[in-house]
């Protein structure tokens, strides 16, 4: 029986337990952060003006936990994360829940996993946000995380196999095929078919899915990331050519690779080379870093320049001749290097803490500067909500690589799953374009929708289970054609089962009586009905089986023609035997020799199954 | 007997590399399926024995249709110094598989091994720098633990095997008959790179490097210090030190020692890392951080310890500095290059030492003057007086026999080939591990061919109501018994079927026949038939007592499904005739009523 358990009502950020083969796996354990847009913002100083807004509430951090109580999370064997905005709940479930089990994900994920801010963690010193996780708690979390690699296949208690595949989406970010030998389960949540930096996404291996779940699709359907790309640049150049600075909120992981690709390519031939970018995060240091050296799991483009050897991105060169620089934080050196008009990129993209708030309260008042959103998590609206009235310029220019509703209907085509399982948002237009008809998923059969805090069973059987005959027994088996290119053997076999492997052994050689010294009772001599006889299939013809019996010394042989059949009579044995199509009875006196006799005359006229 | 698909298959190992530590080059043959490992050149030939005898492999017949893939473990020339030879002049167009650092290294040490032996020595009939760029569009690249299909059934899978950057052991796999190879592997992890590790993979063959095969190697923190004081004891004295090393490897590993030490005793005497290759091959170790050890790894953000503060890019010119130094120059075995030429500068100093910190091959300087030769014939008839010390390190990554055996203990191989060693060593392990683990051990000579007979067992899917309805029947108490699970085999094609009976005789669309007997059983007996049935009941019930005995309303009686009536009375009153029925399916419990039944009802108890 396979169901999902739906424990995240966020498309993007799902959580999902599988049960397939007596396997319990989570998919994804994403944590959604939209409710931070409830929060006031976490200004550096105390601003008596925003502390006192009305409509915003300083909640308990404990609401973005998605706690259920649909299923007991200490019975998850293992949980498969799919990118590293899927695992913001890690801490919660494996710190929390009595959960035992393994986490698979590879090591780009968890290395800029673990560099991804989340209100739970960065904000711990606050007294305002109740602390969810603590740094030993995350370490903890992090610590039970198995690394593995694309394409590799991963057994699970001997019964399923799980493999990770390039999602094309983030560096690491993958789909997980989840199958046992006959059946099939997709796992496919934030998906890209774009160029951008990471390695291809892996189509090829989600073909023959009896099941394609499908969740992390774009949150803009409507923008097209390329374009998206252009405004930012121009919007950009056109505020720092005015003397204005350009604030980024952005995620210090991510697309910032490919915006800083882009203005590589872009500020020289703008005649912006002398403007100075700026990249403010604790981590953003070790961001640049680490995405030097997973060339492994970059596009081709990216990994051929490794082999020169040169740094894969070429935001290296930028650090170089000093056109970017990079601070853990506004404190410290940057106070000294800041110089205006500049580009500051820097979190969080809700606005609600890190140190964009600082640059929202020093710019937002001149209209000369602009924020320009990238990020798709967040709506920019009510993220600006608590700052208005704003006098700086705002730009929205969301870029969301994810699979857009054509892209999912390529995908489907391409790979052709039997059945489509997708968050309900999905299978209907967005609320606000309710006339977008294109804007959801078509796909023949219909996909099957869940919501949060639902069950829902998954449309197949499983109907065949891996077995190993072992060489001896093969060899022992007398196939038979019964139809052109079809063979039949029965087979008689002793069954072990460990680990979930099943394998069928020959027959053990019959006992070899023991010499009795005690005397027999009756009862040890009952034989053990559970060793089965073969069925038989075939018919008998009456004028063979005659000649046989003859050829074996019966004599005096009548037969009688009778509505169905015949009676064969063998008057000097008192035997009959009525022969029909489908059956054969012998009547006989108590002669067990005989009896076999005539027994073994029929067999020879029928198949055993 | 079987004729669809069922057989034995055969493993055949084809040594290239046998009993000597030159060039690997071994060919499998794995249920028909043919893939060479490594691709070795031998650096102690400068003639045609170089490289490997590819006329081996097939005879007639072109070696991209022969061979199913080649696989490289690492970036050693012994391991894939003849791929041009072999793939541009001999001719291979199939895929070959090596690492990511592999691909990106590989390349180099070719080009600089090409210019060695075409630009510096002359020699004609040698591959070109095109052909090395055409050899490399062939390859495909793998990471660690993917496991490559490389057709439907040939599938390989990459385990981290320390040694150098990117080196790996390779498991190749068909269907259930699996080899692994080692390459060359390192199980203790060292200053710059982890230890070798594989899951309990259980091959049919464990393929391992032997090289140090008798050796079990002393504490590295030992070798160690022993290195830094030969270093530091010579440089005191004014003497010069030379390093042979290969650029990519060992020379890492100690241009870390050297720099951690010169750092802490504030030393000021110039360290020199040969240039070219090297400061690139320190860009390699950067990039490729995610290959190196744990330690480097978690602090690589920090500090990159592939950027050295005191080893500077060497000078030709500065090898006739007065004064102490440390060089570290390529190659490592002296047999050409640079090392050999600040060599033969040096050689005559008695100040001076030289320390080879790994395995040199027979035939080249370095391994005659680790054999003791202090008089060295050079080309022209020179004759070179060695007065300078020569120290032999161990610092190359290999295993050692204990860490081999850990490896055959890790693995769990029905059987091992060692190769990639020398024969006398080998014999000495073969039998370690033939005692001590009890895995049979061959150690083949070069050319020599292995073949071990494998028996695969036979994967077919069983119908999941059949497998649950044993499972079920396994679960029961009496089930102590070995029990029979009876089925029929389907087999379509390559499609093997395990159902129930019932389901194959419906799914070929055929009826049941079903087979019953009849038997009369005469008894003598005066009482009623209606007496007696129920005596017969009592009778049976007593000494069948787990089986479903039923005394039915009209009279007859059941055994499971065994039917006993009696028959219409006869014209003898002191006989009775009862009539036993069954089907085939149950003719062992029939056989034994109407065997029972004959001997006699008891007295009734009176």
């Amino acid at each position: 029986m396979k169901l999902t358990y739906c424990l995240s009502g966020h498309p993007t950020l799902p959580c999902n337990v599988l049960k397939f083969k007596s396997t319990t796996i989570m998919l994804d354990c994403g944590l959604d952060m939209t409710s931070t847009l409830n929060f006031l913002p976490l200004p550096l100083v105390q601003s008596p003006r925003l502390s006192n807004l009305p409509g915003w509430s300083l909640k308990d951090g404990n609401a973005f936990l998605d706690k259920t109580e649909l299923i007991d999370l200490s019975t998850v064997d293992v949980i498969l994360i799919s990118n590293y905005h899927c695992m913001m709940a890690l801490p919660y479930i494996t710190e929390h829940t009595g959960f035992t089990g393994t986490v698979y994900a590879t090591e780009p994920t968890v290395q800029i996993g673990r560099l991804l801010p989340s209100p739970l963690k960065d904000a711990v010193e606050v007294s305002t946000w109740r602390r969810c996780y603590t740094m030993q708690e995350v370490n903890s979390a992090l610590s039970k995380i198995q690394l593995v690699g694309y394409s590799q296949k991963i057994e699970l208690f001997g019964a399923v196999q799980v493999t990770p595949l390039s999602s094309g989406y983030a560096l690491g970010s993958s789909n997980w095929i989840i199958q046992s030998h006959y059946e099939k389960v997709s796992y496919v949540s934030g998906s890209s078919l774009l160029t951008t930096h990471p390695q291809p996404m892996d189509q090829a291996s989600l073909k023959n899915s009896d099941v394609l779940v499908l969740t992390g699709l774009t949150q803009i359907p409507t923008a097209n990331p390329d374009g998206m790309v252009g405004e930012f640049c121009s919007n950009l150049a056109l505020t720092v050519r005015n003397g204005g600075n350009v604030l980024v909120p952005c995620y210090p992981s991510g697309v910032i690779y490919d915006l800083l690709e882009c203005l590589y390519q872009y500020i020289d031939s703008a005649g912006l080379s002398s403007v100075p970018l700026y990249f403010i995060s604790p981590v953003a240091n070790s961001s640049l870093e680490f995405s030097q050296i997973f060339a492994e799991w970059l596009c081709h483009n990216k990994q051929s320049k490794v082999y020169l050897p040169e740094p894969p991105f070429p935001h290296a060169e930028l650090i170089q001749t000093n056109k970017l620089k990079h601070y853990p934080s506004i404190h410290g050196d940057f106070s000294n290097d800041f110089r205006q008009p500049c580009v500051v990129f820097t979190g969080h993209p809700s606005l609600r803490f890190g140190d964009v708030v600082h640059f929202m309260e020093l710019w937002g008042k001149s209209s000369l500067n602009t924020i320009i959103f990238t990020e798709p998590d967040f709506s920019y609206l009510e993220a600006l909500a608590p700052y208005q009235p704003l006098a700086m310029k705002c730009i929205y220019c969301p870029i969301d690589t994810r699979l857009n509703f054509i892209q999912v209907s390529k995908l489907l085509k391409e790979v052709q799953p039997l059945h489509v399982v997708c968050p309900e948002q999905y299978t209907q237009p967005p609320p606000a374009q309710s006339h977008r008809m294109d804007l959801m998923i078509d796909c023949q059969p219909p996909a099957m929708s869940y919501r949060r805090a639902e069950v829902l069973a998954l449309p197949f059987k499983r109907r065949y289970e891996k077995i190993e005959i072992m060489p001896e027994l093969a060899d022992s088996l007398v196939p038979m054609e019964i139809k052109p290119g079809i063979s039949l053997a029965t087979v008689s076999a002793v069954l072990h089962t460990k680990d979930n492997k099943h394998l069928l052994q020959p027959p053990p050689r019959p006992a070899q009586p023991t010499s009795g010294k005690k005397r027999k009772r009756v009862s040890d001599d009952v034989p053990d009905c559970k060793v089965l006889k073969p069925l038989l299939s075939g018919s008998i013809p009456v004028e063979q089986f005659v000649q046989t019996l003859e050829k074996h010394g019966f004599s005096d042989i009548k037969v009688e023609d009778t509505a169905k059949g015949h009676i064969v009579l063998l008057q000097e044995a008192e035997t009959l035997i009525q022969i029909e199509e489908d059956s054969t009875h012998i009547i006989c006196d108590n002669d067990e020799m005989l009896r076999v006799r005539l027994r073994d005359l029929v067999l020879k006229f029928l198949q055993k199954f | 007997r079987c004729g669809a698909g069922f057989g034995r298959f055969r493993c055949l190992v084809r040594g290239g590399a046998g009993q000597d530590v030159g060039r690997s080059c071994i060919l499998v043959s794995i249920a028909g399926k043919n893939v060479m490992l490594d691709c070795g050149m031998h650096m102690g030939f400068n003639d045609d024995r170089r490289f490997p005898d590819f006329s081996y492999i097939t005879q007639n017949g072109r070696l991209t249709d022969f061979l199913d893939c080649v696989i490289i473990s690492h970036f050693h020339l012994d391991h894939c110094g003849a791929l041009p030879y072999f793939s541009e002049m001999v001719g291979y167009d199939g895929p070959i598989y090596m690492t990511h650092p592999t691909q990106a290294i590989c390349p180099i040490l070719l080009e600089d091994y090409r210019k060695i032996a075409v630009d510096k020595k002359g020699e004609a009939n040698f591959f070109t720098s095109q052909m090395i760029k055409d050899c490399m569009k062939k390859v495909v690249a793998v990471h660690l633990h993917q496991t490559v299909q490389v057709d439907d059934e040939l599938e390989i899978k990459a385990y981290y095997a320390g040694h150098v950057l990117g080196a790996a052991m390779f498991q190749i796999k068909v269907g259930s008959e699996s080899v692994v190879y080692t390459g060359d592997y390192n199980m203790t992890p060292d200053r710059h790179l982890g230890a070798a590790w594989i899951d309990k993979c259980r091959p049919n063959l464990l393929i391992t490097e032997s090289t140090y095969a008798t050796t079990i190697r002393d504490s590295k923190r030992c070798r160690e210090r022993d290195f830094l004081k030969k270093v530091h004891e010579t440089v005191e004295r004014g003497g010069k030190v030379l390093i042979p090393v290969f650029a990519l490897g060992r020379a890492q590993e100690l241009c870390i020692l050297l720099e951690t030490f010169w750092e802490r005793m504030n030393l000021k005497v110039p360290i020199y890392f040969s240039t070219g290759l090297t400061e690139k091959a320190n860009h390699y170790y950067k990039l490729f951080i995610p290959w190196t050890n744990q330690k480097i790894r978690k602090t690589f953000v920090q500090r990159n310890m592939f950027e050295f503060k005191h080893i500077k890019a060497f000078d030709r010119a500065f090898a006739d500095n007065p004064g102490p130094m440390v060089v570290f120059a390529t190659p490592g075995m002296l047999h050409a290059g640079q090392s050999l030429q600040i060599f033969r500068k040096w050689a005559g100093n008695e100040k001076n030492m030289v320390i080879m910190p790994g395995y040199c091959v027979q035939g080249t300087v370095g391994h005659k003057i680790l054999s003791g030769q202090r008089k060295l014939e050079m080309e022209g008839r020179q004759v070179l007086e060695v007065k300078m010390q020569v120290e032999y390190m161990s610092f190359s990554a290999h295993a050692d026999a204990k860490g081999i055996m850990q490896l055959v203990g890790q693995a769990e191989p029905e059987s091992v080939l060692l190769v990639h060693g020398e024969a006398k060593k080998m014999e000495f392990l073969k039998q370690k591990i033939e005692q001590e683990l009890r895995v049979s051990c061959y150690m083949p000579a070069n050319g020599e061919t292995v073949t071990l007979p494998t028996s695969p067992s036979i994967p077919v899917g069983i119908s999941l109501g059949l497998l649950k309805r044993e499972m079920a029947q396994g679960l029961l108490p009496e089930a102590k018994k070995p029990r029979l699970l009876h089925g029929t085999l389907i087999m379509k094609d390559s499609n093997f079927r395990l159902v129930s009976s019932e389901q194959a005789l419906k799914e070929l669309g055929l009826a049941e026949h079903q087979l019953r007997f009849t038997c009369r059983v005469h008894l003598h007996d005066t009482r009623k038939e209606q007496e007696m049935a129920l005596r017969v009941y009592s009778h049976l019930k007593s000494v069948l007592k787990d089986h479903c005995v039923q005394h039915l309303p009209d009279g007859s009686v059941t055994v499971e499904s065994i039917l006993i009536q009696a028959a219409a009375p006869s014209e003898d009153p002191g006989t009775k005739v009862l009539l036993v029925s069954w089907t085939y399916q149950d003719e062992e419990l029939g056989s034994f009523l109407t065997s029972l039944l004959k001997k006699g009802l008891p007295q009734a108890p009176s």
